[in-house]
């Protein structure tokens, strides 16, 4: 029989494995009240974040109807009813995507997203629409059409311009059909996750005037408690940008 | 099978441009550019339903 001894008082901690470390570090930056909050300050009812969640729903169609049309194929997908009906699912979510991600982001734009330490929620979104404009045109010679074949031959010419046809080759049906079904979405998806865990843990921006509001609120205080804002926001959430810690 | 869907709008003709010095656009795009900024003027000046009425009630609770 053998026993766990317990380590004398005065020895060094046991270096933890990097299982804990990580869950120490997840947890501390994502702890699960923030992750999955129960509330939102008022100014987040607000029509620019609905077409955020509108963006996530397109997505989550695309990478649906993308995935049935992939195991069906191009007969299934030109020739049948079905397929044409799930063609369409895909083609018309695709525009659905591009229009409410353009709005939202226009939104975001003009309010400076970005302010109080927000920087990498605002960058991840712009990122993500760059990355989804390949990952949508890599759909159009992907078809298996006259179309894509017109497109591809075309699109080519401006790859070669710039001197990235050798990598890029928009006439390498194997390559395209790569980049649109596994790597761009997967590029799309991270960064999709990364940008809304961005904003669980920094928290949704402050209109203007809250934060100005918030900072005065703070200044007037002396004893260094964070008042609450008249929207139910924290100085510590309007000034820093920062829901529960500091900012990103 | 498409031909009905396809007798409401008829494509078969060049597409309808609108150029303005370098820029040419499809006016299909143009439609499209145009819905989006109406979408987000409306999604800036119309008010959230039930937004009034949670920031009268956090109001109230004095916080």
């Amino acid at each position: 029989m053998s026993s766990v001894a317990s380590p004398p008082p005065d020895s060094p901690a046991p270096s933890k494995s990097w299982t804990v470390k990580v869950r120490e570090k997840g947890v501390e930056a994502l702890p699960p009240e923030r992750l999955l909050p129960d509330g939102q300050p008022t100014y987040v009812a607000s029509w620019i974040y609905v077409f955020g969640v509108a963006s996530i729903a397109s997505l989550i169609v695309i990478i649906l109807s993308g995935s049935i049309i992939a195991l069906k194929g191009p007969a299934w997908w030109h020739y049948t009813g079905v397929g044409h009906f799930f063609n369409s699912i895909h083609m018309w979510s695709v525009e659905l995507f591009f229009f409410v991600m353009v709005v939202h982001l226009w939104g975001k734009y003009w309010m400076a997203s970005w302010r109080g330490g927000r920087g990498r929620v605002w960058i991840t979104g712009a990122i993500t629409f760059l990355v989804a404009v390949p990952a949508a045109l890599t759909g159009y010679v992907s078809q298996q059409n006259f179309d894509a074949q017109w497109i591809s031959t075309q699109a080519k010419d401006a790859m070669n311009s710039v001197g990235v046809g050798a990598f890029f080759n928009l006439t390498n049906f194997g390559q395209m059909y790569s980049y649109h079904i596994l790597l761009l979405p997967i590029a799309v998806v991270l960064l999709v996750s990364a940008h809304v865990l961005l904003v669980r843990r920094n928290g949704v921006v402050p209109p203007f005037e809250v934060q100005e509001r918030v900072a005065a609120l703070a200044g007037a205080k002396t004893d260094g408690s964070a008042p609450a804002s008249p929207d139910g926001a924290t100085a510590a959430e309007d000034s820093s940008g920062s829901h529960a810690g500091g900012p990103s | 099978m498409s031909t009905p869907l396809a007798a409401v709008f008829n494509l078969n003709h060049p597409a309808h441009t609108v150029d303005w010095s370098f820029i040419h656009l499809s006016v299909s795009n143009v439609v499209v550019i145009g819905l989006m900024f109406v979408a987000f003027f409306l999604a800036i000046l119309l008010p959230f339903p039930g937004a009034a009425g949670r920031r009268a009630a956090r109001r109230g609770d004095g916080s």
